[in-house]
């Protein structure tokens, strides 16, 4: 009935955790409390299967692609650390993150890495471009079947063009980033935990 | 040891005198009442008592917490994210205008920043979805004294602890032998009571009999869970010849309505007690159980539902439309099913008291056995019951379009969150079609300018 309490005792590393992602505590606590219920078989991991059993993300036609950006590199399960980690890419940008000391890395929630999160959903190879047949595939997804093959060639060989300035046929990520300059990444990227 | 002999006898006595004692009081005040319907009023002050105890619970903890300049509350339910409800369409264009320097009527069909939409979307909806936390006990706000529901309740004195050990005792030792003592009283008067009914000619007194025994078991078995229930707009309580449908939270919704009303129970054939239970009752009025491999012929379900109802000497029939238990926060899917069949379909709307002892089936959780003794070992289980106005189905509406406005009805009543989506989602993955939905959507917005522009 219910779960146990999610304390931040219970959870591992927490420390580590939060400097790594800038969450607070208590979005921490509960974020491993979703962690956990979304577990249904308190393996202490999510498989794919768990987060394909979310019903809404399910019906979003980047879904797959969502799950696959929380296994990294090939392997079929995550814990919560990863899970915290692929999140704290859309945490809102707070004034406290904007001074940022060079010697720290770059918090996982800046312009540059939001925006690198999004790359990495079209880059399905991982090889820091987005080719026209990549573009063209995750075009497909969010299309489905409503579009023939023909009209989406045009589009996405359009869309391919205006980004692309150094005429390679492909959108590098310097590209992508310049294309988007004028676009508030931060707000439509960010999702608030309510306190 | 050998100075208990004398004593022997005395003990035996008292025992005896005690037990006599029990029995008397427990045939007066709860196990007559129950075959007449009328109640001392017990169960209320109980009730009242209680939440004058959780009252001054909460007080001492708020005053703990205070103390240690601490967060009390945790309020969960209403989910971890801030949402915004625009629609696709809005937030893609909104998207494309923001990023976009050229004028609105030139922009791409295809923007970069659409991607974003869609990935937001998603992740929202992996920090907090509206179906799983369904399916899960709901979270109360304070304290009730019942450590299965101590989430995250630290501040607890001295006092508290033994309040709490008290309730433990009281619970235990005193409530559970006694609600175990109803119930195996209830459940043998039922079998025994349905089959001596069973043995009479068919006739009006047969069926009198049958009501009251029914109605006489199912209330000593309310007691037994110690259940306060508030009835509410009695005169819409099902007829002959409809269908009573009503939100699923636990088996024991089942009791709380045929402790009111007479109906025809649909169900599942088991084998055990409850077999030996649903074979006693059928001899005593026609009850509709299906054998497991009836079940999946959608068709022979409903002629058999539709025979039932058209017959207007037998009773309403009892459904549960959304198919599994979801925890008493929302009304999920309703199954089309019992709406095809063209009967007066009267809505009843429950809802429980999540604090005095939460009655929701975490079938994943715990088996039926150890559901019950969760419930017996409870405070007590308090709710409510609506009746609604009857419905049927109108000129124009298919079934879906029907359940859907019947479930809207219940939602409003009880109060709880009117969902799309399927109960079944408990165990399955959601259908493609609903995927198809959101890519029409979006391919209308890209495919919608290409021919624009082609046109300019």
């Amino acid at each position: 009935m219910g779960s146990r309490s999610s304390h931040a005792a219970v959870i591992p590393d927490v420390d580590s955790i939060r400097r790594e992602t800038g969450f607070s505590q208590a979005s921490l606590i509960r974020l491993h409390h979703r962690f956990r219920a979304l577990d249904r078989n308190k393996k202490g991991y999510l498989s794919r299967i768990d987060l394909q059993q979310i019903g809404a993300l399910a019906v979003n036609p980047l879904g797959d692609r969502i799950i696959e950006s929380f296994l990294p590199n090939g392997s079929q399960q995550v814990d919560f650390p990863g899970f915290v980690r692929v999140l704290a890419h859309f945490r809102p940008v707070e004034d406290e993150d904007t001074d940022l000391d060079p010697k720290k890395p770059e918090p996982l929630n800046s312009r540059r890495n939001k925006l690198h999160y999004a790359f990495q959903l079209y880059d399905l190879d991982r090889d820091g471009k987005i080719s026209r047949h990549e573009m063209l595939q995750v075009l497909r997804l969010m299309v489905g079947v409503q579009v023939t093959e023909e009209q989406l060639e045009n589009i996405a060989d359009r869309t391919v063009q205006e980004a692309d300035e150094d005429g390679d046929g492909a959108v590098s990520f310097l590209e992508f980033t310049k294309s988007l300059e004028k676009m508030d990444v931060e707000q439509k990227m960010s999702i608030r935990i309510l306190k | 040891m050998f100075l208990l002999l004398p004593f022997d006898s005395l003990i035996v006595n008292l025992l005896g005198i005690s037990l006599t004692v029990l029995f008397t009081l427990l045939l007066v005040f709860i196990i007559v009442p129950a075959i007449f319907g009328v109640s001392f009023g017990i169960r209320k002050l109980y009730m009242k008592t209680l939440l004058k105890i959780f009252a001054w619970a909460t007080l001492r903890m708020e005053r703990g917490a205070k103390e240690k300049n601490h967060q009390l509350y945790k309020p969960y339910t209403n989910g971890i994210i801030a949402k915004d409800p625009t629609s696709l369409e809005e937030e893609i264009k909104e998207i494309r205008r923001s990023g976009s320097s050229k004028a609105l009527d030139n922009t791409p069909e295809l923007a970069l920043s659409d991607i974003f939409y869609f990935c937001r979307k998603g992740m929202e909806t992996i920090m907090d979805d509206e179906v799983t936390k369904r399916f899960s006990a709901e979270e109360l706000e304070s304290w009730n004294l019942l450590s299965r529901t101590n989430y995250n309740f630290q501040y607890i004195s001295l006092r508290l602890t033994v309040l709490w050990g008290l309730g433990v005792l009281i619970r235990y030792c005193f409530l559970l032998p006694l609600r175990i003592a109803l119930a195996f009283t209830g459940i043998s008067l039922l079998v025994v009571g349905t089959t001596v009914v069973g043995y009479l000619p068919n006739g009006r007194f047969k069926e009198f009999m049958s009501k009251h025994v029914h109605l006489m078991c199912y209330r000593i078995c309310v007691r037994a869970l110690t259940a306060i229930i508030t009835y509410h707009d009695r005169e819409n309580r099902p007829r002959n010849g409809g269908i009573c449908v009503a939100n699923h939270t636990s088996p024991i919704d089942v009791i709380i309505l045929a402790s009111d009303g007479y109906y025809a129970m649909v169900g599942q054939v088991h084998g055990g007690l409850m077999g030996v239970i649903q074979r006693a009752m059928v001899k005593a009025c026609p009850h509709v159980w299906f054998e497991r491999s009836e079940v999946k012929d959608r068709h022979l379900v409903a002629k058999r539902l539709t025979e039932h109802v058209q017959d207007k000497s037998k009773l309403p029939i009892l459904i549960f439309p959304e198919g599994t238990c979801i925890n008493n926060t929302s009304v999920m899917m309703f199954k089309k099913g019992s709406f095809e069949i063209g009967a007066t379909v009267y809505p009843v709307a429950i809802k429980y008291d999540p604090q005095f002892g939460d009655a929701f089936w975490n079938s994943s959780k715990y088996g039926m056995v150890t559901y019950l003794l969760r419930m017996m070992t409870s405070w007590a289980i308090v709710c409510s019951v609506w009746y609604l106005p009857p419905m049927t189905r109108e000129g124009d509406e298919d079934a879906v379009q029907f359940a859907n406005r019947v479930k809207s009805a219940i939602a409003r009543q009880g109060g709880l969150v009117d969902l799309l989506w399927d109960g079944g989602l408990k165990r399955e993955k959601v259908k493609d079609t609903f995927k198809e939905e959101q890519q029409k959507l979006y391919s209308k917005m890209i495919v919608g300018n290409h021919e624009d522009r082609s046109r300019s």
